[in-house]
């Protein structure tokens, strides 16, 4: 996996410039303005339905912006073979003739023509990204029927394989247990370390991801603020982003914000905590 | 050899020059419907599959309207089906089971007037049985060319696309995060199913054909987790139940009621039935064996 | 032509009702399987010389059975397929036994409404009031279970269980009505005139009165254009049945993209 350029470190792979977005009558983006630099780590954090899924698609080409544009790697338009994508929600039919290692397999080469003659060196490929993602014990078993955290793992592999410059995750941690979530967390910032490329993952609730987070894209009432974890996640910058007055406590190691705290407290959330923006009533 | 087996291969059967051509045809389109059908299976468009056969009916007796080969009028009306599926184009898996549903309907409307105006203007009572229920002993030979031609092109249109459609089949989200052109492959996939449902069409009958487009595929999905091999053994399975169905029809001529032979349909498509039950029969074994070495173990 | 309106008006009926449920559960291709592959049973029924209705009502609940059971452990629409086309296989085989088959088979397949004798109308009244009942009496739980799954099976209600009787209940409204109207009426009038509805109005009770008000347009409109022109009945109720579809989804266009809420999916969450 020595594929990608280690270059300048500043090199920008995605920078996205004054996007707006809007679907049917509404705004869900406006002006969104960030930049992602190689081997970056980076959190795109905010509420339920604050936009980060366009966000992702209009970076995948899947959502075209009204204005602003997007450049991967210094270049505009698609180029979508240097980006990694793992989806939010997928189903797959437990009785899909699929197994992990096909999944993962289709990720080096589906835009190819006919059915792939077999190859050594291909399926050593597969199985050496199978094992980065802790995924070999289950390589010969129907996608379908491994379970939502294992299936993630596979789709990892799927998006990895490529050798992307950029790994998107689109909530991965929406739907895992705490112990999976850790495994999740530290299995991915073990691998953007080791294989030299920028991952931008997307997360209602930040605290499992402060411990390794580069920097943070902070996105509500559809508009982003970015930077450092520490310059981002200030009552002061989202304040001003929420347009409203907002609290970030530091509670235990964990940081909770408190939003629409003109209208009464009322503590709820996960595990206690308050987070993300959720306007509280 | 020929002493001992002819209680299976009654007199004639290798001489018979129906049976040549029904054996010819039968394994081209078995092999391309096996093909096609796995990815109908896999993509949940075994519905679509049916609608175009049917409103093949409506094709093919339109095509006794105009005087026209019945296979020509398959290929036109499901063409013209295909279009009007991909135009209400609903996303959602249940939206698109009403869209199938709806050009379903109005083909076979269609169907219905076609088969009165046959009624009416030409004296051929018997044509609406041969587009609905077809028989592969009345298949003519001179149009071989044409149906190996057909099945070529479906069949090299599936395995060209193969890589992109089998993902965009496990995840359109996915393919297309990718950059493929997932419409585009779902259309050229449409242009696929309609081709090996004219050819199954025209060989075992519009009302039939879905049995050897699904039938094989969805045994295969059940026996084996790998891919390429899924779609090896749909062929297999595929032609198998061709050949046994032809055998057994050629045969069926000296069962009881002595001199009249049981449609080579009616075996092809009870034979694909029975491969699927018997390819549940090793997962439930399966299951059977775990439960009880569970219990053997518990005691 | 007395008869014809009536049993077709009970046709309409029942399909309005019957098909509200087809829509929202995706069985679509279930409401094509099971009177299309039951005319197998008419076929087997004229051949032994029994009740063609016996024959009728013993292939579609078997049939349709049969796409629950094996539903349980394979793709749904692969084992309709399936069933579908044995059922169909079947049929073809007891056809060739026959002789006059090819009037038959016509009838069976596209419906002659406008040959119904009054004998025919007493059983068809009959089964269609069994199958409102029925509904009726289900309602509730198969909403719920066609809606929300987990949810019903959560409280009780087996989805698999739900699923049976829904199917019971298609086979039931396919027994009636095949042999009156034949199989391809009865599929396009349990799939257009619903579907339609769906997309005009939100309130489940509402889209459902509306889906039978729709059928019963939709036949007594295909009655009167198949009298006056002498082409069958089958070509405008599928003819009809398209266009009210296309017409609920033009509205429901024209409805969203005027930035109103969806109709359909509030229909499915009441």
């Amino acid at each position: 996996m020595t594929g990608a350029p280690a270059a300048d470190e500043r090199e920008a792979v995605l920078e996205v410039q004054g996007v707006d977005v809007h679907l049917g009558n509404r705004q869900v983006l406006s002006d969104v303005s960030f930049t992602v630099g190689a081997n970056d780590f980076t959190g795109l954090i905010g509420a339920n339905g604050a936009g980060k899924t366009t966000l992702m698609r209009v970076i995948l080409g899947l959502q075209p912006p009204s204005s602003g544009r997007v450049r991967i790697s210094g270049r505009e338009g698609r180029h979508r073979s240097t980006i990694g994508y793992v989806p939010q929600k997928f189903v797959f039919d437990p009785d899909m003739p699929l197994r992990a290692r096909d999944l993962v397999a289709l990720g080096i080469d589906a835009q190819r023509w006919g059915i792939a003659l077999p190859s050594r060196s291909r399926r050593e490929r597969v199985e050496a990204m199978l094992a980065a993602v802790n995924g070999l014990q289950f390589a010969d078993t129907r996608i379908g029927r491994l379970s939502g955290g294992e299936q993630q793992r596979v789709l990892i592999a799927h998006a990895l394989i490529s050798e992307p410059t950029l790994l998107l995750l689109d909530e991965p941690l929406a739907n895992l247990d705490p112990a999976s979530t850790q495994e999740v967390v530290s299995l991915l910032a073990k691998i953007a370390a080791e294989q030299n490329i920028a991952v931008l993952i997307s997360a209602h609730e930040m605290n499992p991801l402060l411990p390794v987070l580069d920097r943070i894209i902070y996105v509500a009432a559809g508009r982003a603020a970015s930077g450092r974890t520490d310059e981002v996640v200030r009552a002061d910058v989202l304040s001003k982003l929420y347009g409203d007055h907002v609290d970030v406590l530091h509670v235990h190691g964990r940081v909770l914000v408190v939003t629409g705290a003109g209208e009464g407290l009322d503590l709820h959330g996960h595990e206690g905590a308050i987070t993300d923006g959720e306007v509280l009533r | 050899m020929s002493g001992f087996l002819s209680p299976v291969f009654e007199p004639g059967f290798f001489a018979s020059a129906q049976v040549h051509v029904a054996l010819e045809v039968g394994t081209v389109v078995a092999l391309v419907a096996a093909a096609v059908g796995s990815f109908a299976v896999l993509r949940g468009q075994s519905f679509a599959g049916e609608a175009l056969s049917d409103v093949g009916t409506a094709g093919g007796s339109g095509a006794f309207l105009v005087g026209v080969g019945p296979l020509w009028g398959f290929l036109v009306l499901g063409a013209a089906a295909a279009c009007a599926m991909e135009l209400i184009g609903v996303q959602r898996p249940r939206g698109r089971d009403l869209a199938t549903g709806i050009v379903l309907g109005a083909g076979l409307g269609l169907a219905a007037l076609f088969f009165s105006l046959v009624a009416e203007y030409r004296d051929t009572t018997g044509a609406p049985v041969t587009v609905l229920f077809g028989s592969l002993f009345t298949v003519s030979a001179s149009l071989t060319p044409a149906i190996a031609a057909l099945s070529v092109a479906g069949l090299a249109l599936v395995l060209a696309l193969y890589r992109p459609l089998l993902l965009s089949s496990a995840s359109a989200e996915l393919a297309a995060a990718r950059g493929l052109p997932v419409r585009l492959i779902g259309v050229l996939y449409l242009v696929a199913l309609v081709l090996a449902v004219a050819l199954a069409s025209l060989t075992i009958g519009t009302i039939l054909s879905t049995g050897l487009l699904v039938g094989p595929a969805a045994s295969a999905m059940r026996l084996t987790a790998r891919p390429v091999r899924a779609l090896l053994m749909a062929g297999l399975l595929g032609v198998a139940a061709v050949w046994l169905g032809v055998l057994l029809a050629y045969d069926s001529f000296y069962w009881p009621p002595v001199g009249h032979g049981w449609p080579v349909s009616f075996f092809v498509v009870a034979l694909v039935m029975v491969f699927y039950l018997a390819s549940g029969l090793p997962r439930a074994l399966g299951a059977r064996k775990r439960r009880r070495s569970a219990a053997g173990e518990a005691a | 032509m007395v008869n014809a309106w009536e049993v077709a008006s009970i046709v309409a009926v029942v399909a309005g009702v019957v098909g509200f449920f087809t829509v929202l559960r995706g069985s679509a291709f279930v409401a094509h399987a099971v009177p299309n592959g039951s005319f197998a049973g008419a076929a087997g029924a004229s051949l032994l010389g029994i009740s063609t209705l016996f024959g009728l009502g013993v292939f579609s609940l078997v049939g349709a059975l049969s796409i629950g059971v094996m539903g349980r452990r394979g793709r749904r629409d692969a084992v309709t397929a399936l069933a579908l086309v044995t059922m169909l296989g079947l049929g073809g085989l007891f056809l060739s036994f026959t002789t006059q088959y090819a009037a038959e088979t016509y009838s069976l397949l596209f419906g002659e409404v406008l040959g119904v004798s009054t004998n025919e109308l007493i059983p068809t009244a009959a089964l269609a009031a069994l199958c409102v009942v029925a509904v009726a009496v289900l309602y509730r739980r198969m909403m719920l279970s066609s809606v929300l799954t987990e949810v019903g099976e959560a409280r009780g209600i087996s989805a698999f269980g739900v699923e049976l009787l829904f199917l019971a209940v298609v086979a039931l409204a396919s027994t009636m009505t095949v042999p009156v109207v034949g199989t391809l009426l009865i599929f396009s009038l349990m799939i257009g005139p619903p579907a339609a509805a769906r997309s005009l109005v939100s309130r489940p009770a509402q889209a459902m009165w509306l889906s039978v008000a729709l059928a019963l347009l939709t036949v007594w409109t295909a009655i009167a254009a198949s009298y006056a022109t002498n082409y069958p009945v089958g070509f405008f109720v599928g003819t009809v049945s398209a266009a009210l579809y296309a017409v609920g989804r033009g509205f429901a266009g024209w409805r969203s993209g005027g930035g109103l809420v969806s109709a359909t999916t509030a229909a499915a969450g009441a």
